[in-house]
């Protein structure tokens, strides 16, 4: 089950540049939320800032409360904590290319070094299964790298890779940009599943997917978060002019 | 006319001008509107001069007939030192046949000639000196590339790379003042006191011998691996280190996981690099091993390489047959430099089962 998340008062830098300013939303538990804007506003910033790899830059810095449940993310944990809790799917599939699928999958848990076979068997396969995966490769899993897979393939398995680990936060940074049209229809219907179980944070270009799979919307622009309501709200009555531009495709 | 003469080309090889009765009359147009422009104006200059620059296959050809001469010329070098060195020690190969390197015997006088001692000296120099250098090499790397604070990692990387540039007679020197002393007096002794059981530190210590030889050695390739394994590892894609850091990973399981694991066969070249610089090195080596033809379990016995004995004796040889055993030498150098570079391939080769590591 997932966990939901309170953001207050979330400012980050990349060197000097203010890239989030102040930022207060609220992402329920088992929602998909899905956040929009034009390049370089900050949204995937913001995603980074959840589960800290933000700060792995060396000149990038946060302050403000991020709340994953009880936990503040900055004050009560260390990073490697938290990401344990919250996995990532990244724009371009990066599979591990010297590892097997099913070391691929495995990565996380083999990480923390966990060891039981018969366990890490059954969430390979069940995490493969949830990321509609698994029929494709099941007869060899030990067989190929994960980099011979086809680019959809690879990011279903990366976010197999995510899900092994059995996370309560999933962030998904723009996951389909780098697909073609059907493996991106394979990724929503698979956003659509996940999130019963998991609270799913996808950053989009793409409206008509964020309108898909999300139930709340944030619109993100130049830093700041405009407006985030629900994403029939943001589609259908968008309080603020800017987002109405943006999404009748004024600009952006 | 270049552009009256393409156009026609296109119109007819583009299906969709005939298939899409909507598309065909802007085509037509663009066709009829180029070539009133054609008419009123001179071919443009850049197209007529495009129109005068052939079509490339000479260039192209020469390209690549003059890489290939490069590419040859390797292997004829290479051809061309062994059949000169199997040439000049004809006189020792018919005398001691295939035994020369299996023997133990050295004695100019009676002239009496085997490698065995030799090939011994470099390969236990070499490899004790990969054992000391390669975890140290990596740890510079590891720091280097992925934890070392931007301001001093330039002034590091080029002291590293200074160390490479240092001459190895002058290491040689170094060793003979520093390092034999220290070796007599304080690590010997110390080295004997807790690891005197395992038989590798029995005898007299002098100071100069296997180990001592080993260290400076060590100390020389140290840099060559440090800093190609550190190119390699910041040739690792930044994507691949977020992957792992994401899944919840220590800053030593990213670089294990998500560096090391990726830039594993580029490591290997290194090393093999550094192995190779090892087995080769002539004068430090010789200034401090002691130069006596023994195999011997202790490495404060003194030692010699292939490289030292043709170094040290080549000028004073005496008779045919001392010089053919001495140019033998260097064909057993050649030859131990080959088989110990295939095995590292093949090491390789076995770790990755054949399959190249690909990183996006």
């Amino acid at each position: 089950m997932g966990v939901g998340i309170d953001v207050e008062h979330l400012n980050a830098w990349y060197g000097s540049t203010h890239t989030l300013q102040d930022i207060n939303l609220n992402i329920p538990a088992n929602h998909a939320t899905a956040l929009i804007g034009p390049s370089g506003c900050g949204k995937s910033t913001f995603v980074r800032c959840l589960n800290r790899m933000h700060e792995t830059n060396p000149i990038a810095r946060a302050t403000g409360v991020v709340k994953m449940g009880e936990v503040d993310i900055y004050m009560d944990a260390s990073p490697v904590e938290i990401r344990r809790r919250v996995g990532m799917v990244f724009q371009r599939p990066n599979p591990f290319p010297t590892m097997s699928i099913y070391d691929n999958v495995a990565s996380g848990l083999k990480l923390n070094g966990f060891r039981n076979k018969a366990i890490l068997d059954e969430t390979v396969e069940r995490s493969l299964k949830a990321a509609a995966l698994w029929e494709e490769v099941k007869d060899d899993l030990k067989k190929k790298s994960g980099a011979s897979l086809s680019g959809g393939q690879q990011q279903r398995m990366c976010i197999a890779r995510a899900l092994a680990v059995d996370p309560e936060v999933l962030l998904m940074d723009e996951p389909a940009s780098a697909l073609d049209p059907v493996s991106t229809s394979k990724i929503e219907d698979l956003i659509f599943q996940l999130k019963s179980q998991y609270t799913i944070v996808i950053v989009t270009h793409n409206m008509q997917q964020a309108a898909r799979v999300a139930e709340n919307t944030g619109f993100f622009l130049n830093g700041k978060m405009v407006e985030f309501s629900s994403t029939d709200m943001i589609f259908t009555n968008p309080k603020d002019k800017r987002t109405e531009d943006y999404i009748t495709g004024r600009f952006g | 006319m270049p552009l009256s003469e393409t156009i026609p080309q296109m119109d007819s090889s583009t299906p969709s001008a005939k298939a899409t009765p909507l598309q065909a009359p802007a085509i037509l147009n663009f066709v009829t509107a180029a070539e009133s422009v054609d008419e009123e104006r001179d071919p443009s200059p850049i197209r007529q001069y495009l129109s005068t620059c052939g079509n490339g296959a000479f260039a192209d050809k020469t390209f690549a007939s003059v890489m290939l001469i490069c590419a040859l010329s390797i292997f004829a070098i290479v051809l061309f030192i062994f059949t000169i060195l199997v040439a000049r020690s004809r006189p020792s190969l018919a005398q001691f046949g295939f035994g020369f390197f299996t023997r133990s015997a050295w004695d100019p006088v009676s002239g009496d000639f085997g490698a065995l001692p030799f090939i011994f000296g470099t390969l236990a120099t070499s490899l004790l000196a990969l054992a000391m250098a390669v975890p140290l090499a990596l740890g510079v790397a590891i720091f280097l590339s992925e934890l070392c604070p931007a301001k001093l990692r330039a002034p590091i990387s080029f002291l590293t790379e200074l160390l490479a540039a240092i001459p190895s007679v002058v290491y040689g020197l170094w060793a003979v003042f520093v390092l034999v002393p220290i070796m007599r007096d304080q690590l010997g002794p110390f080295l004997y006191k807790i690891l005197g059981w395992t038989g590798f530190f029995e005898g007299s210590n002098f100071g100069v011998g296997l180990l001592t030889a080993s260290i400076i050695l060590a100390i020389m390739i140290l840099p060559i691996i440090s800093s190609i394994t550190r190119d390699i590892m910041q040739a690792v894609p930044t994507s691949q280190r977020e992957a792992v850091l994401a899944l919840g990973a220590t800053r030593w399981e990213m670089i294990r996981t998500g560096v090391l694991r990726n830039a594993r066969i580029g490591i290997v070249g290194a090393i093999i690099l550094g192995l190779g610089r090892a087995l080769g090195e002539t004068m430090a080596v010789t200034m401090v091993i002691g130069n006596h033809p023994d195999i011997s379990k202790s490495l404060f016995a003194p030692g010699y390489t292939l490289a030292s004995v043709i170094a040290n004796e080549f000028s004073e040889a005496t008779g045919d047959m001392y010089l053919s055993a001495l140019i033998e030498i260097g064909l057993a150098l050649f030859i131990v430099t080959i088989i110990v570079n295939a095995i590292a391939r093949a090491l390789v080769w076995a770790v990755t089962r054949g399959a190249p590591a690909r990183v996006h």
